[in-house]
């Protein structure tokens, strides 16, 4: 999808969110993301952040409010043109949400297939993303067979293969060790460097700090935004 | 529409496992029911255009006028018919015939133990209406007691329970079929509850309801064309049995019965036609339930 620079990569105006008849979850959240700008989104456990990636990565719609993605209207945009948004996503999910039944190899080519990639074209890749995840010797195994860092490598590969405009991964460093955490930090850091937006939930403060980025910070559904120590090409635009 | 590859574990569905042998005996049934559809409109076909066409006119025998004044009575109405326009050939019944005809009733007899009518059977021109009635009584007035059968009354009530039966055979294939459908139905909606995690994995990736449904359309079609293939497998010798007692039992009162080579065809093009029925229906339900997520 191509990106006009001085559009927003998302923008939140008033933004809540209810599930059914329950309390609101996320009141009055307002942001912008400009391009190629990485946030760490905080907040103790049942703050809202889960729900409000659900709604940037286009699993829900928001109960009031508006949400622009790449400068389209969301409540407006059709059924059919959800997909074409969706594939300049991706997701690192907390749980993974791999598919058991499909082998490392497959689960990571997912966004490569269902965007009509070439086969050719999508075994070079993801063997060489495999490779740099340290997965290629288990690019047939299951994932029931992974252990928890595994799968978690697995994840962050299918998330990562279709080099995506927006990334967001969910604690994406909970379940490897500090070595592999670092690691894949610093791929996201890699893909920010190519232009990638990034937002990355997570309750390791300490790597919060050390790598500087803006902060947006959750609590009881309410959104605080702090700016950066670091020097980034965009900043948070709060609202 | 169709696809091999599935990204959905759809072969380890328990429905679907028994999906196949659903459709097969419901081939099977819609076979029997097709093929009895078939035989019934050929029956019905050679009814009508083999008998429409054809009056008998029957001379009964004058008890008191021996052989030489029957053979008049006979030689009387040939000349009659040959001048009767529409009247393209006649030829009389052998006495061994009417014989052979009558054996059923009157069982072994010569023809000098009963008075036999003659029988003219007439080749009428279908081109040229000619009355049964008028003829009948244009020979009346010459022969006494001459009677022209056109079959009409009785081959219209055969062909119309005929047609009935037929009606009745393609309602049970059309229940088939609708039962059928809804089978598959309630397997792909079923499909779509249990893959409702791997199917969101799916659209959040980015994939189209098409790429979804084409995954399900090509299962389905898959265990639509096997199941249809089972049943017809299981049908053929069954309606190979049933014309094989069919040949036995008619012995000459119903023509024959046999399928013809369109309809063996259409048997052959069953499997295939369940396997694309089951593949749209499961399409078309994937479309419309994924309408209703985001």
């Amino acid at each position: 999808m191509d990106m006009d620079p001085s559009v927003p990569i998302a923008r939140f105006e008033n933004v809540g969110l209810r599930y059914g008849l329950g309390p609101e979850v996320l009141q009055d959240v307002s942001f912008e993301l400009n391009p190629g700008s990485y946030h760490f989104l905080v907040g103790p456990s049942g703050a809202g952040k889960s729900s409000l990636l659900k709604l940037m990565y286009l699993a829900h719609r928001p109960s009031r409010g508006l949400v622009s993605l790449f400068g389209r209207e969301i409540a407006t945009a059709s059924r059919e043109e959800l997909p074409a948004l969706r594939r300049s996503i991706g997701v690192v999910f907390q749980e993974y949400r791999l598919l058991d039944h499909l082998s490392t190899f497959d689960n990571v080519a997912l966004p490569l297939r269902v965007a009509g990639i070439r086969e050719n074209d999508i075994k070079r890749h993801v063997e060489e993303l495999l490779g740099w995840v340290g997965l290629k010797d288990h690019m047939s195994a299951r994932p029931p067979t992974l252990s928890g860092g595994q799968k978690q490598r697995a994840s962050i590969a299918r998330a990562v293969i279709a080099r995506p405009s927006l990334l967001m991964a969910d604690e994406p460093t909970g379940n490897v060790d500090d070595r592999m955490g670092y690691r894949l930090m610093h791929l996201f850091e890699e893909l920010n460097k190519l232009g990638t937006t990034i937002v990355v939930a997570t309750h390791n403060e300490a790597m919060v700090r050390e790598l500087g980025h803006p902060v947006m910070r959750l609590n009881r559904g309410a959104l605080d935004i702090t700016p950066g120590t670091k020097s980034t090409p965009s900043t948070v635009g709060g609202m | 529409m169709f696809s091999r590859r599935t990204d959905l574990p759809l072969d380890q569905d328990p429905l679907s496992r028994f999906l196949p042998w659903l459709i097969a005996f419901m081939v099977y049934l819609a076979a029997m029911a097709q093929s009895g559809l078939i035989g019934l409109d050929e029956l019905a076909r050679r009814w009508d255009t083999g008998m429409a066409a054809t009056l008998t006119v029957q001379i009964p025998a004058d008890p008191d006028g021996g052989k030489a004044a029957n053979d008049r009575r006979l030689q009387k109405t040939m000349n009659i018919l040959a001048q009767t326009p529409g009247v393209l050939h006649t030829e009389v019944v052998s006495e061994s015939k009417v014989l052979e005809l009558l054996s059923p009733w009157l069982g072994v007899v010569q023809a000098t133990d009963v008075p036999l009518p003659r029988l003219i059977d007439v080749e009428t021109d279908p081109e040229i209406e000619l009355d049964a009635r008028v003829l009948q009584q244009k020979l009346a007035s010459t022969i006494k007691g001459v009677q022209v059968d056109d079959h009409g009354i009785w081959l219209a009530r055969l062909i119309q329970m005929v047609r009935t039966l037929e009606a009745f055979a393609a309602a049970v294939l059309g229940l088939i079929l609708l039962a059928a459908t809804g089978t598959v139905v309630f397997t792909t909606r079923t499909g779509l509850t249990v893959h409702a995690e791997a199917i969101e994995v799916l659209h959040l990736t980015g994939a189209q309801d098409s790429y979804i449904a084409k995954q399900f359309a090509g299962r389905a079609w898959g265990m639509g064309l096997k199941g249809g293939l089972i049943g017809l497998v299981l049908a053929v010798p069954t309606l190979v049995l049933l014309g094989y007692v069919a040949d036995r039992l008619q012995a000459g009162m119903l023509p024959d019965m046999s399928m013809p080579l369109a309809g063996w065809l259409s048997l052959i093009a069953l499997p295939l036609a369940v396997g694309l029925v089951a593949g749209l229906t499961a399409r078309i339900t994937v479309m419309r339930n994924l309408k209703r997520m985001i």
